[in-house]
Formats: C-alpha cells, structure tokens, sequence
C-alpha cells in the first residue's frame, strides 16, 4: 500500500467536493475491492474518501412499486432486509450468496455495482430489473449505466447513491461459482416486470448483458421449457483456466432454467 | 507422585497440550517475534520466467528514505551455491547435473519470482518503496515451463551448463527381467498420466530473521522451518561457511508446513548474512503472492506406464517411463522425490515379481519443486491404483477381486518387493473388506440407481495403498545418495520432583507432537501428561535431530525417546535398588512404581528422582547423580503404513459439478498412540488429496507465468467442498521399532487421490471414459459429457 491521505465526509456535498477537486482521489465504502487492490499497489490514490459516515447513502425503503437501497448498504443488511424479502425476494437471496460471511458484513452494493465487476452479481439484479441508478447529479437507468469490464456511465468524481428497484411480478437468479474465486462463472438474472421481461446474464462475458432470445421466449411462455432449448452463442464470452467459452455458454442455459424455476 | 490414570498412555485420545496456546492466539510464530532495532528485507524477484540480466542499478533506491543496504548477488563471491541434499546417479552411473543455485540471482534468473535483490529498510514498507525504485534491464529469453517440452530438441536451455535440461536419467529394477515378463504376458495395459503440480499454501507464510551478536559472532536465523537442525548444517556448511557453533537456528511454532518447509530457502542465508553485513537483525516475511511463486511446489510428473497381464488377471510385469520436472533449481530433498519415494513404492500392494522404472528429472523455468505431503508415493500410488482399474475394466474382471488376485498376502511378510524395499508387515486383505463394509460398496448400486432417479450421476471408487514412511535407515539412504544420516536423537531430562522435559530433534508444526510424545512418557514412566514437557525446534536447546518429515516424528523420533527412556529407567532401578537394599535384578519398574519383586517394598518415581539430584544415601561410586539421558535412534528399515480409501461422488450432469459425498479411509498407520490426533491426521490428508484430485492445480502458461498465483485461481478446498471422512484403523504392528508404529501424517495424502478419480470415473462410465486427469474441474467433466452426448446424436 502507497501512502495516501485519508477524508471521512458527513454530506454527498462534502464527499464530492473532496472528489472533484482531486481527479487521483478515491471513494471507499466497503473497501472489500479496493483494499486488496491498495495492498496489492496496483492503485495509488492520493486520497481516500470514506462514504461510512453519509447518513443520505444508508438506508432500505420501499417506496409505493419501488425499493430504494442506499449505496452504503452492506450485502448483509439487503439479504436480512425484510422490505427486501418481501418485494424482491431474488435479490434479498443474491445478496446472501455474495463472497463469504466477512465480505458480506462489509461490501455495499455501491461499491459493487459502481466496480462493475463482470464476475459481480448485484450488476445482474441492477439490469435485470431494469433499475435507476441514481448518483449525486442525475439518475441513470441500468441499460445505460453499465458498459462493459469495470466500466460505467459514472464520470470522475460522480458518486453512487441510491438504486430504485421496480418491484417485479417475479424475478430469479441462479449462478454457477468459480471454482477458486467463488465470484459468478456465469449467472443468470430473469425477471417479469411491468415493462416486460428481462434476462440478463454475469459472469460469462466481459460485462452483464441482456439475452434477447431468452426475454422473447420467456414473454411468449413463462417456463424452463421455453429457455431449455436457447444456446446462448460463446462467441465473446470468456474462457480461462478455468473453463472455456463454450462450457460458459453453456452454463447460461442451465443457470436460465434454474434462475425461472427459481422465479416460480 | 499423583496416581496415573491409564487413560493419559498409549491409546488415549487425549486433548491436544498445544491447541490452547494455539486457540487463544498466543502461538508465536517467526513473524510475531521481533529484535530490537530490528531492520526488514524485501526482495526484488524477477517477473519473467527466463532473462539475462544485462544490469542492475540501485543508485536512486539506495538514497531513497530509511534504506540501509541494497545486496545483488554480486556482493555475494565468497558464498556457496544452496545444495542439494540429495544427489542420484544416471543409468550410466554418472553423477546428475547439479547446476550452481546462487543465494541471489547471478548472471540469470531462471523463474518467475527468482530472487535478484534485497534490500534492507527501516520499515517493510521502504524497503519495498526502493526495491520499485531499483531498475534491472533484462534481457528475456524464451523460457520452458513443461517436462515434455523442456527436452524436446531446441528447448532453451535452463542452465548454460546443463543443455539438454536433464538432470538425471535415472531407472530401477531389471529391465531384462521385465522386457521378458511381458513378452510372456496375455494382456498388456498401456496408459498416460500425469499428476499435476500443487502449490503447498500452508496458512503461515515463510518467515526469517536473522540476528548477529559482533561480542561472540554469533549469527541466530529464527525460520519457518520443519527442521532446524538440517538448516543449521545446509546453510553453515555449504552457503555461509559458518561453524554450528556460532550459528543457532530457531523454528518456533510453525503454521503448517506440508513439506514445504522442510528445505532450506535462499531467504534464510540472505538474512542470516545481511544480518552481519550491517550489524542490525534482518526480518524477512513472505506475503501470499511470494508464497505461491517461491514456495516449493509439489508432484508434477508426466508418466506413461504398461502392465502385463496373466490370463487369470495376475500381474506379471509393470514399465514406468516419467517425467519429473525440478523447476529452475535443485530443492534440498527434490532430487529424491520421483526416484527413491516413487519408484520404490510401484510393487504397491501387489505380488506384481517384475518392475522397471526408468525416470527423468527435468529442469524447467518455474519454481523448484520437491517434497508435499506424502513426496512421491502419492504419485506411485496414483499410478498404480488408476491402472489396476483401468485394467480390471479393460480385462474384465471386477476391481475389487483383481485386487484382491494380486495382494500380497498377509503370511507373505516380510515381503521383499523388486524395487529394493522389504515390507516388514501389512494386512491388505483385512483393510480392505473392513473398508468395503464400512462404505457399504455392496450396496452401492441401489445409490447409483436411487441417485440416477434424481439425476445423478453417482461413482464409487476405490485405492488401496501402502508407503513408505518413518524415514529413514541412514546406510540405506545413504547408499542411495542421500547426504545425510535420517536417525533421530531424544533427551529425557527427569527434574529432581520427577516432571520431565523431553528435548526432541523432530518438529511439531501442527501434527500434535507437545501432546503425542508426551504421552509414550506417560505410558512407561507413569508420569502424568501435565508433568511432561516437549521442547522443539531450537539448536541452542537440542542435541540434535533431523526434523519432521515423511511421517517419522513417532517411528523414528518416538523410538529415540524410547531407548533414553530405557536408559533413564535402568539408572533409575539402580538407584531404587540402592535405596531398597535389593539387587537391580530383583528391581521391577511398572508405571512410577519401583518393587523389588515379590515383595510389598516399593519406592515412588518421585522418590527416585529426588535421589537422583539429592545423592545422600547414593551409590556414588558406582553412578553419577543426575536423571537425564540421551538417545540417538537410527531405524532398521522404513515403516509401512498400508490401507484401503473408498470414496463416493456424485456428479451434477449439467455443469460437470462433483459432489463427494462420503469418503471412507481404513488404514494401518501401526500402533495408535492416539486415536482422536490420528483421525485427524488422516482427515487433513485426505482433504489435500480430495483437493488435488477435484480443486488444485498449479498452472504455467508456455512463457513461464504462474496463472494459478493466488487463491482467486488457485482451489484450495474448503470445508463446503468435503465430505465427512469416516476414518478407521487396522493395526499390524511395526517389527522393527520398539513403538510397533508406522505413521500417519502422509496416508491420507497418499490414498485418497486415486480414490476420488476412480469414483469420478465410474460415475462417468456410461460416457465411456478411460481416465481423466486431475483435477477434475466442472468445466473438464462437462466436455466428457458433452462430447458423450455428441457421440451419441451422431
Ligand atoms: C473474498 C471476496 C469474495 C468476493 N466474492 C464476491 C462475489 O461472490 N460476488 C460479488 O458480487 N462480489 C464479490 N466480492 C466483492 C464484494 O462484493 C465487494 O463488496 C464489492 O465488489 C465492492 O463493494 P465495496 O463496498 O467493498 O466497495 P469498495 O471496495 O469500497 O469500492 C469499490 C470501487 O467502487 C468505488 N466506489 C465505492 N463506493 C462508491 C460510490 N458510492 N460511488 C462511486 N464509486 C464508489 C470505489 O472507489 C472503488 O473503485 C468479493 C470480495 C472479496 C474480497
């Protein structure tokens, strides 16, 4: 780790002043991605800006058809949320699978959905209910805010801070683990929501992306059957040591199927 | 003297003396220690598998704040290569090449992590802030990370001196005889393997500090180390010139060494000399990324293997060609690995009269490799046991009963096999039908079929074994090459209240020794475990000893403990007889009791040892005072341990997922000293061959970079990936030490890979595959069933 200078802000206002001032400095909230990277040296921030102390980023509610989750709230808090677990049942689950017991007591879902790991699973639920991301300055809906590996539509020094959910009439989520990391191999996000379906597949290629083939069949017939025959083409899709793009592929197919018997 | 309860001796499971220190957090480990004014080495490693260096310059990191010293090997003439303690011979007796192993690195690097610089810092964090700012022009040369591609013409040559890249052509057995036996033979299986490299991950990284006190020149290097003893001797003799006594080595509690910390590191000599060159203690501490690119990885063969058949199914003859990659350097013990663990140990636990085995070791641009957990004969054992089932399919005749046609049988011992080692004793028959009822094999397909109904793909597979451990006869070894002497050496200090101190050459790193040990005190002493303490693990304070590895510690270390005891209790009579008025002959000795037979007098131990140390009434002229012996024990051949592993899988047909779901060992480890540290001894071993056979996997691209370098790639199994390990043991006792044990702290590594593979491959069998190669990962197992469903449409 380089030496750094350290900021703990009590507003958004304050954390952003401290940011756009700085283009080299950092926010931290959980630190479960940006800690090992600090350690590693392959970051070197000036300063670090802690967001644990803004109230305005905590906090779950729901408000009429949508859930409001503050960028601070840990993977802990959204899997035992009961306003979670009662409207989107399939994400107060995701988040209870992300990492192990000390990750999850500590990573946020701002943390995680502004990292956009492709591995990450909460970028499936982001897309796959087609949710607002809203930051400091504006609010930015899903199917423009991730754009591939580690990239998204947040500009420097824009923060995270809540994410709107529209309650779906059924979501599910099923994924295969890698087998060393225990991050997503390939996953899959299905949801029926009042603007439609919407299929979404982490973890198989260099960024979540939406499954067209899939949303149109599951629209036609809510059912395993009808994703059973789809093949998702391994065509961009990662293969590394640990599986090639094909087994991918194909994993998305069986991840559809569990994510809708999921769903229910 | 309290009255000992039988429940403390042989056969106890008592609880472990160390886990409350280790527990609590209060274990001290190399890194918790610190020396006043204390400085940190961090060293500079290569990042490339192969390069010339063409320069170093540390002109701007030597003024950068809170250094104190930048050493390259350059600043190191006077200094001697690391050495091998191991040296084997050619098929033609020529020696094997052993190519100069410099402390840092001279000329080349040679692997990814290969050390180039150190530089010595106020902080750990200065020191690494320099080395950033140390600038080494490399020119890269192409570099070869595989055995089979490290001798094939053209390869780069690893060292200059060794083209080519072999290090030995080595071979064992009559290959006359054999070529012979399988002119003769009915059926001859042909099959390839490989089995992949591990990296040894023990929780504790590598740790050293070096200390050097300029009043009495005396040098001190505290290390993670599994024998500090064998340290002391490479490091003084060969790499410092230092004489043992100027230089003690410490090896205090050590966070699990699996082998990997059996041999002597450069990062012990750099500290230990940077110590004196700047007159300030030198701390060295691994991070996990330098443990996975420096740590000695393990295995790594590429073996091709036929067996001749009779028409019955008996074996008559078995060939082994393989490939045993060395990595850039020799590691201390690395050079005996695939000759005399493996080799030696192909015969198994079959009557099979013919074996030649013809090894490679081979130099590669990765990381040295050498001894983990079973060093070896996991590798024999893996070979062996695929092949039986590939043979007992490929003939037809059921697994178990073609095991069963070729065990050796139990009134065979002692067995000499034809790869040199004589079994002294064994009973494979009785490990395995107690193995077969306690995993219910013959009811295992109304599981598979109960299993199918859900979807399931179940196997079950099975690997009986035997090894060679509790190394080792000194001649034996030494004839074989090995450089040093493998005996071991006990003291047993009685205090003049009778509690005793045991000073042992073995090192505890997690086996339980503090608690094992003490108990054989407790069994022929009679004194209570609370009054029994076991010291490890320091120069200053041992005699002597050659420290904790091929599960010897009981076998070897034990049976020293037992002949000072021996000695203690014969002073010990002499003075009871003294003090009863009767003759030592008339003297019996049972558990704290002294009696002159056949009487009512008796006399405590206490008693005894207070006389010792207050000698009024003494026979002074003919004994010293004092209660404290020593024993030097050297073993008359190996221990070998022998067993049966079952194992049961299912897999997940859809994303190739393997699920073990029950596992059960039965193993005869000799007498049980205590039963609750065996099973766990044999748990642990077990989940380090469940992971080499399903998780880990040590994996170089063709440039020589490690892939696998940290646990974001590298599988370590967790617990959500192990079944429970029903563990049970058959004893037949050791004939040759007094103890009648064999060791149990390499069985479970050793038996259980081939186990797992061969249940994986059952369950697969209706897809028709031969063998798969471990680890069998999802992704490898769903191409089996995919290109079976391929197959199928077509
Ligand atoms: C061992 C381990 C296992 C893991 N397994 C999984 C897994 O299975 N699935 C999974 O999805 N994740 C996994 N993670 C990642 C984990 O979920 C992290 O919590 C997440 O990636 C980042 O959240 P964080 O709060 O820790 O963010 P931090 O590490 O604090 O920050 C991450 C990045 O986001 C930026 N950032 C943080 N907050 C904001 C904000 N409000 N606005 C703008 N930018 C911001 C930071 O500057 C940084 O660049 C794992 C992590 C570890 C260490």
């Amino acid at each position: 780790m380089y030496d750094f200078a350290y900021h703990k802000p009590t507003s958004v206002a304050d954390a952003v002043k401290i940011l756009s001032a700085d283009p080299d400095a950092r926010p931290i909230s959980g630190g479960q991605t940006l800690l090992p990277a600090l350690k590693h040296r392959l970051n070197k921030p000036t300063s670090v800006v802690d967001l644990s102390g803004i109230a305005e980023l905590k906090g779950i509610k729901r408000n009429g058809d949508t859930l409001v989750i503050g960028a601070l709230a840990k993977h802990v808090e959204v899997s035992n949320s009961p306003e979670v677990k009662a409207a989107i049942p399939a994400l107060a689950m995701m988040a209870g699978t992300i990492g192990d017991t000390q990750v999850r007591n500590r990573g946020t879902i701002g943390g995680s959905v502004a990292n956009n790991d492709p591995a990450a699973d909460y970028p499936s639920a982001v897309l796959g209910l087609g949710a607002t991301v809203v930051t400091d300055k504006r609010r930015i809906a899903a199917d423009d805010f991730f754009q591939g590996m580690f990239t998204t539509a947040l500009e420097p020094g824009e923060l995270l801070v809540a994410i709107e959910f529209p309650i779906p009439e059924k979501a599910g989520y099923a994924k295969m683990r890698n087998p060393a990391s225990r991050y997503v191999m390939a996953g899959v996000f299905v949801a029926k929501t009042t603007s439609g379906v919407r299929v979404v597949v982490n973890g198989a290629g260099p960024g979540v992306f939406r499954q067209a083939e899939m949303e149109k069949a599951l629209s036609a017939s809510w059912s395993e059957a009808a994703v059973a025959g789809i093949k998702q083409s391994a065509d961009g899709l990662n293969g590394d040591i640990h599986g090639s793009a094909e087994y991918r592929a194909h994993l998305v197919t069986v991840m559809a199927k569990r994510a809708v018997a999921a769903a229910g | 003297m309290d009255v000992v309860t039988p429940f403390e001796g042989i056969g106890a499971s008592v609880r472990r003396k160390e886990d409350l220190r280790f527990l609590s957090g209060r274990g001290q480990y190399t890194d918790d220690i610190n020396r006043p004014n204390q400085t940190y080495a961090y060293i500079l490693r290569s990042p490339h598998a192969h390069a010339r260096i063409a320069g170093i310059d540390f002109a701007a990191a030597r003024s950068m704040p809170g250094v104190v010293a930048i050493f390259t090997g350059a600043d190191m003439p006077d200094l001697g290569g690391i050495p091998c303690g191991w040296q084997i011979h050619n098929k033609d007796g020529s020696p094997m090449a052993e190519p100069m192993h410099p402390v840092l690195a001279v000329g080349k690097v040679r692997f990814v992590g290969d050390a180039v610089a150190v530089v010595i810092a106020e902080s750990r964090t200065q020191a690494k802030d320099a080395a950033e700012a140390i600038n080494v022009d490399y020119d890269v040369l192409p570099a070869v990370a595989g055995v089979e591609a490290a001798i094939a013409p053209g390869a780069p040559n690893v060292h200059d001196d060794v083209p080519g890249n072999v290090c030995y052509d080595w071979h064992i057995g009559d290959s006359a005889v054999n070529a012979t036996a399988f002119a003769g033979a009915s059926k001859v299986i042909e099959f390839d393997l490989v089995n992949n490299r591990l990296v040894p991950n023990a929780m504790e990284p590598r740790a050293a500090i070096g200390d050097f006190d300029r009043t009495t020149d005396e040098y001190t290097l505290f290390t993670t180390s599994q024998n500090p003893h064998v340290i002391r001797l490479l490091m003084g003799a060969f790499v410092l010139h230092l004489p043992e006594h100027k230089l003690r080595v410490v090896a205090p509690d050590v966070g699990g060494g699996f082998g990997s910390k059996i041999f002597h590191y450069a990062e012990e000599a750099i500290v230990t000399w940077a110590a004196g060159k700047v007159c300030r203690p030198v701390k060295w501490t691994a991070d996990r990324t330098e443990s996975f690119l420096t740590d000695a990885h393990g295995r790594d063969h590429v073996t091709k293997a036929r067996l001749a058949l009779d028409a019955n199914g008996k074996f008559l003859a078995l060939h082994v060609q393989t490939l045993a990659n060395m990595g850039a350097y020799l590691s201390t013990f690395a050079t005996s690995v695939p000759t005399y663990l493996y080799a030696t140990l192909l015969s198994g636990v079959y009557t099979t009269p013919t074996v030649y085995a013809e090894v490679k070791a081979v130099f590669t641009n990765t990381v040295p490799v050498d001894a983990y957990r079973g060093a070896g004969r996991p590798e024999a054992t893996f070979l062996l046991e695929r092949l039986v089932d590939v043979a007992a399919r490929e003939t037809g005749i059921d697994r178990v009963e073609i095991r069963r046609r070729n065990f050796i049988p139990a009134d065979a011992f002692p067995y000499q096999t034809p790869v040199a080692l004589q079994y002294d004793s064994g009973d494979y028959k009785a490990t395995l039908d107690m193995g077969l009822e306690a995993a219910g094999w013959a009811e295992f397909e109304q599981r598979r079929a109960e299993a199918k109904a859900r979807g399931k793909l179940r196997g079950i597979g099975i690997s009986t074994y035997v090894e060679a451990c509790g190394i080792a006869p000194s001649a034996v070894v030494g004839s074989l090459g090995a450089r040093a002497g493998l005996y071991e050496v006990g003291t047993i200090r009685v205090h003049p209240t009778g509690s005793v101190t045991v000073l042992t050459g073995t090192h505890s790193h997690g086996q339980g020794h503090e608690t094992t040990l003490a108990q054989l005190v407790t069994d022929r002493l009679g004194v209570p475990l609370a009054q029994v303490d076991i010291v490890h693990g320091d120069t200053a304070k041992i005699p002597f000893g050659m420290g904790t590895y091929g599960s010897r510690s009981l076998a070897v270390g034990g049976s020293a403990m037992v002949k000072a005891m021996d000695k203690i209790v014969m002073k010990a009579r002499k003075i009871a007889a003294h003090l009863m008025e009767a003759s030592v002959e008339d003297v019996e000795f049972d558990r704290g009791t002294f009696r002159v037979a056949g009487t009512d007098k008796t006399k405590s131990w206490g008693e005894i040892a207070l006389t010792a140390y207050v000698p009024h009434n003494y026979p002074i002229e003919e004994l010293e005072p004092g209660l404290d012996e020593t024993a030097f024990y050297d073993p008359k051949n190996f221990t070998y341990p022998g067993g049966c592993h079952i194992c049961e899988v299912e897999i997940e047909p859809e994303t190739g997922q393997v699920t073990v779901v029950n596992f059960t060992a039965v193993d005869d480890v000799g007498r049980v000293i205590n039963p609750m540290i065996v099973e766990g001894q044999v748990q642990g071993g077990v989940c380090q061959g469940i992971g080499q056979a399903l998780l880990e996997s040590a994996i170089y691209d063709e440039n020589g970079q490690l892939l696998s370098a940290s646990f974001m790639d590298y599988q370590m199994p967790r617990a959500e990936d192990l079944p429970p390990v029903s563990v049970a043991t058959h004893t037949t006792l050791c004939t040759h030490n007094p103890l009648g044990v064999k060791g149990c702290g390499e069985v479970g590594a050793i038996g259980s890979p081939p186990a797992v593979i061969n249940a994986v491959v059952d369950a697969l069998k209706e897809y028709g595959v031969r063998h798969i190669e471990m680890p069998a990962t999802p992704a490898k197992i769903w191409n089996i069933i995919n290109a079976g469903h391929k197959l199928a449409a077509e």
